[in-house]
C-alpha cells in the first residue's frame, strides 16, 4: 500500500491496527488465564490441527502437482495493478483505500501470531515468556531479511508452508491429546516422535500424489 | 453479520469442513479412551494420517 498509494495512509492504518490488536491482546490475554489447562489444550490444540492440517493440505497439494505454485512476484505485480487504478476516496486527510487495506492486512494476520503466542503462552503458564519469545522473533526475522535477503528469498514458499503445516499439526496433535486426557508415552519427549510421524507421512503423501498425478497425466 | 460469520467460518474450518469434523470426533474418541485403560494416545496421530489423506484424496478427484 506504501508503494502504490502512498506511505501516510498506510502507516495510519498500520498503526490503528496495531492498537486495535493491543487493545484484543490486553483483554484476552488474562482472560486465557482463568481457563482450565486441559480445558485451554484441548481447544488449542483442536485449532491448531485445524490450522495445520488446512497448511499442509494445500502444501502437499501443490508439491505433488495437483494445484499450482504461488509465484509471489506476479501475485505482487496484480495486487500493485490493483491498488494503483483503485478510486481514490479521501477522508480525515487520508486515502481511505490505502488506510483500510493496511488495516485489514495488520490486523488479520497480526491477529493468528497473537492467537499464537497467547495460546503456546498459556498452555506452557507463561504468556509473558511467549511475548518476549515472538518479539524476539520479529528482531531476528528483521536483521535476517536486512543481512540475508538473497539466499531467503530463493527459499521456496511451498517448502515454508510445508514447515508451518508441520509444526502445528505437530503441537496440535500434542496439546489436543493432552486435553482429552492421554498421557504421552515418555512425556514431553514423544513430541519430536510426533513430528518425525507427521513429516514421514506427509513426504509420503506427496510421493503417493505425485506419483498418481504422473499416472493420470 | 452474515459476512462476519462467513469469516470467521473460513478462518477455522477453512475450506474443507470434513478435516474439521474428522478431527472433533477424533478427539471425542481419545477422550472417551483416555477414561479406559487403552493407549488413547493412538487416536489422534492416526487421525491425523487418514484425515489429511482423505482430504487430498478428494481435492485430488475433484481436478
Amino acid at each position: 500500500m506504501g508503494v502504490t498509494r502512498g506511505w501516510r495512509s498506510a502507516l495510519a492504518g498500520t498503526a490503528a491496527a496495531s492498537a486495535a490488536l493491543a487493545v484484543i491482546v490486553a483483554a484476552l490475554g488474562p482472560a486465557l488465564t482463568v481457563i482450565p489447562i486441559e480445558v485451554l489444550r484441548l481447544v488449542v490444540g483442536a485449532l491448531l490441527l485445524v490450522f495445520g492440517l488446512q497448511w499442509l493440505r494445500k502444501a502437499i497439494l501443490r508439491a505433488s502437482g495437483w494445484r499450482a505454485l504461488r509465484d509471489e512476484g506476479s501475485v505482487f505485480e496484480r495486487e500493485a495493478a490493483a491498488a494503483r487504478t483503485a478510486a481514490t476516496d479521501e477522508r480525515a486527510g487520508l486515502d481511505w483505500y490505502g488506510f483500510t487495506v493496511s488495516f485489514k492486512g495488520v490486523l488479520l494476520e497480526g491477529l493468528e501470531v497473537a492467537f499464537i503466542v497467547l495460546t503456546f503462552g498459556s498452555t506452557q503458564g507463561s504468556i509473558p515468556l511467549a511475548v518476549v519469545g515472538a518479539a524476539a522473533a520479529v528482531v531476528v526475522v528483521v536483521i535476517a531479511g536486512v543481512v540475508v535477503r538473497g539466499p531467503l528469498s530463493r527459499v521456496p514458499e511451498n517448502t515454508l508452508a510445508f514447515a508451518v503445516g508441520v509444526m502445528l499439526t505437530t503441537f496440535g496433535t500434542f496439546w489436543g491429546a493432552e486435553g482429552a486426557g492421554v498421557d504421552w508415552p515418555g512425556g514431553d519427549a514423544s513430541l519430536p516422535v510426533v513430528l518425525a510421524f507427521v513429516v514421514v507421512v506427509s513426504l509420503s503423501y506427496v510421493t503417493a500424489l505425485r506419483r498418481r498425478r504422473v499416472a493420470v497425466a | 453479520m452474515r459476512r462476519f460469520g462467513h469469516f470467521w467460518w473460513d478462518f477455522v474450518v477453512g475450506d474443507d469442513w470434513r478435516v474439521a469434523a474428522g478431527i472433533a470426533i477424533a478427539l471425542g474418541v481419545t477422550a472417551a479412551l483416555a477414561t479406559t485403560s487403552a493407549p488413547a494416545w493412538i487416536v489422534l496421530p492416526v487421525a491425523v494420517a487418514l484425515v489429511l489423506w482423505m482430504s487430498l484424496a478428494r481435492s485430488a478427484v475433484r481436478r
